[in-house]
């Protein structure tokens, strides 16, 4: 059995705010019956100061959506919408008093449909029917866009394939998509770390550069016999010596440009020169 | 403090253990307590009760006693029949088994093919949970080391015609193994009929305690065991007889003879009207494989538009014990691979609850499930936005 929170037991025996409301100012439909959960927002909203006057809530799904749902409409009741969209997946869960870590997906599809409440308030139709152009789906089972990936990872730091399938349930079907959750995820957390590297230490950008050229350019260049030595670093001019064939190879200026400073720019800045 | 009411419908999960199983075991733990391969007197005293409960457990299949030997549970069972296949035909690297197995047979099988080189058969299943013995036919090569179909399928409770696709694997010289945890003792068996080689049965579902299990080994059958060590069970299973449990377990196989027949009539008819009442007092339900041969005790039950793990805690607030093929209740994202076999459309798939009954299930318990229900699914439903056989949106994939 699950470790449900008593809070999440008491708003899945007692839900707050079930129902449809009659002409509702905006509405917000996330999930379907594949996925095993739906959820389907209705709320009425003050036109002058755009405050929530009263959000009502059906929802399929197991213990913990409804239990998330009935959160969300008591966290959002009374803000206005400005405010209500900042909600987090987090604070529902944790109005629940936490959810099991395979069930934070509940939570996540909570805060969708209110995000897509608010965008049939303000008249935004959802990407895939506006234009035509459909979002690149990365989990065809439970049908989740990599956009949606990306918010969860963003939102909730979320470092691997499992964490990934618990907030949004992409790769827990038939597995296939996995490898490409993998690459998301590594994707996203290479560049966070690119980013970072104006704000680093001297001795962690040398240590940075130093990895990149033993990972990513030495072994390319080991192929014909040669390697790089990291010499010095001034501002964003690395300085380089090239060893074995490489050092005296007439192409060498070539593979300076085309190989060292290519994998150098993509892997630390974009911004960086190298010389030698 | 005063006692919970407890509804248990979960017998397909595992079951109470009888009085008198547990009586029998009883004074091996602090009188009985020698070990029977030792050479003393006090050894032999205990050996002589392993010998009446193999006796008893080879009585309910049907089998000779030297064609049994103990194991720890089902799962052990199972994988010591597949090992040992594989292991005395190193050369085939073929198997055939169905998609609806038991993770005890399916994951080995998964692991089979991911690690060791091996193809696997999957037989697929009909919309009422039934194999082709065609297919089987056509499954079969000169590579296939070992077929495992079980007999009666945990969720369903669909029976399976393992005798006759024994009898396809013997003409083709491939070995046959059953996975008979859910049939023992609910279904008559007799092995010595058959042409099974090897059969898997567990104590816990036949009202023995938890942590013994059987396997039956055709007498002949050339055989490798699973754990190694000892010469415990000829050599066929290493490592201390689980006296205790083996006595039990033995008590409860021959419970089991004697009543067979009495039981499955009791249970049936609860069952039967359990159904018939279910689908007088809430639309929008299916019984799952209906349309087959299914084990006497078990219901699959899908109710249309709401989702299995929110019923199960609603029925678990009465006292009422079930199960669910449901993906939440399971911790798995995708409903029960048994149903989506089936090809159990998705509306009906996530709502799915497993019922199974036993002995000591009365007419008042079912009468009680009966009235609590339909107002458990009725809440669920209005708070569902699917209503009424109607999705309120969303595209529904629905298979046929």
């Amino acid at each position: 059995m699950w470790d449900y929170t008593k809070k999440v037991f008491d708003h899945f025996k007692n839900p707050r705010n079930v129902g449809e409301i009659e002409n509702p100012d905006a509405i917000g439909e996330i999930g379907n019956l594949v996925c095993g959960d739906a959820l389907k927002l209705t709320l009425k909203i003050e036109k002058e100061t755009e405050k929530i006057l009263d959000a009502k809530f059906k929802t399929f799904g197991c213990v913990s959506a409804i239990a998330s749902s009935s959160a969300l409409t008591e966290i959002i009741k009374g803000k206005t919408l400005k405010e209500a969209v900042k909600t987090t997946n987090n604070e529902i869960a944790e109005y629940l008093g936490g959810l099991p870590d395979e069930k934070m997906h509940c939570s996540v599809m909570g805060m969708e449909a209110l995000l897509a409440a608010e965008k049939n308030y303000r008249g935004i139709k959802p990407i895939s029917s506006a234009s035509g152009f459909a979002e690149k789906t990365v989990c065809k089972c439970f049908n989740v866009s990599e956009s949606k990936i990306l918010k969860a990872i963003e939102s909730n730091n979320l470092k691997t394939v499992e964490e990934i399938t618990n907030y949004t349930k992409a790769g827990g079907g038939c597995g296939k998509c996995k490898g490409e959750i993998e690459k998301i995820v590594a994707n996203y957390w290479e560049k966070k770390e690119r980013k970072k590297f104006s704000s680093m230490t001297v001795v962690e950008k040398i240590k940075h550069i130093e990895n990149v050229l033993s990972e990513k350019v030495n072994p390319k260049l080991k192929k014909d016999g040669g390697w790089v030595e990291l010499v010095d670093l001034n501002g964003n001019i690395i300085k380089v010596r090239f060893m074995g064939v490489c050092s005296g190879c007439p192409s060498s200026g070539q593979t300076l440009k085309n190989v060292v400073e290519k994998e150098l720019r993509e892997k630390v800045d974009k911004a960086l020169t190298v010389v030698t | 403090m005063k006692k919970e009411k407890i509804i248990y419908l979960d017998n397909n999960a595992t079951t109470k253990v009888d009085l008198k199983v547990v009586r029998e075991m009883t004074p091996f733990f602090t009188e009985l307590y020698g070990n029977p391969s030792s050479m003393h007197f006090f050894g032999g005293k205990v050996q002589a009760h392993l010998d009446t409960a193999r006796l008893r457990i080879a009585n309910l299949l049907g089998a000779k006693p030297e064609e049994i030997i103990f194991t720890s549970c089902g799962t052990e069972s199972d994988s010591t029949a597949i090992f040992s296949a594989i292991r005395v035909n190193p050369e085939k690297k073929h198997i055939i088994t169905t998609v609806v197995e038991h993770p005890g047979i399916l994951n080995v099988c998964k692991y089979l093919e991911s690690f060791k080189g091996y193809k696997v058969t999957y037989l697929k299943v009909d919309a009422e949970g039934r194999i082709s013995l065609d297919e089987l036919k056509g499954a079969i090569t000169e590579h296939t080391a070992i077929i495992s179909i079980m007999w009666a399928n945990n969720e369903t409770g669909v029976i399976f015609p393992v005798e006759e696709a024994a009898k396809i694997a013997a003409s083709r010289n491939v070995l046959f193994h059953s996975d008979a945890v859910q049939a023992a003792g609910k279904l008559p068996i007799n092995l010595e009929n058959s042409k099974i080689d090897l059969l898997s049965v567990s104590g816990h579902k036949i009202h023995a305690p938890k942590g013994i299990g059987a396997l039956y080994i055709r007498k002949g059958t050339i055989f490798a065991p699973f754990l190694i060590g000892g010469h415990q069970e000829k050599g066929r299973r290493a490592g201390t007889e689980n006296v205790p449990y083996i006595a039990g377990l033995g008590k409860a196989a021959e419970l089991a003879a004697k009543n067979l027949k009495k039981e499955n009539s009791y249970v049936k008819k609860l069952r039967d009207k359990f159904e018939q009442g279910v689908l007088k007092t809430i639309k929008n339900v299916r019984i799952n494989g209906q349309g087959a041969d299914r084990l006497p005790n078990t219901s699959n039950i899908s109710f249309e538009y709401v989702e299995g793990e929110s019923i199960l805690i609603f029925l678990s607030e009465k006292g009422i014990c079930a199960s669910s093929g449901s993906a939440c209740a399971s911790g798995s994202l995708d409903p029960s691979h048994v149903l989506l076999s089936m090809r159990v459309p998705l509306t009906f798939a996530h709502g799915s609850i497993r019922f199974s009954f036993s002995v000591y299930n009365t007419e008042d318990e079912v009468d009680f499930v009966l009235k609590e229900l339909p107002a458990i699914i009725k809440k669920l439903r209005i708070i569902s936005p699917f209503a009424e056989g109607k999705p309120l949106f969303g595209e529904v994939k629905t298979e046929s």
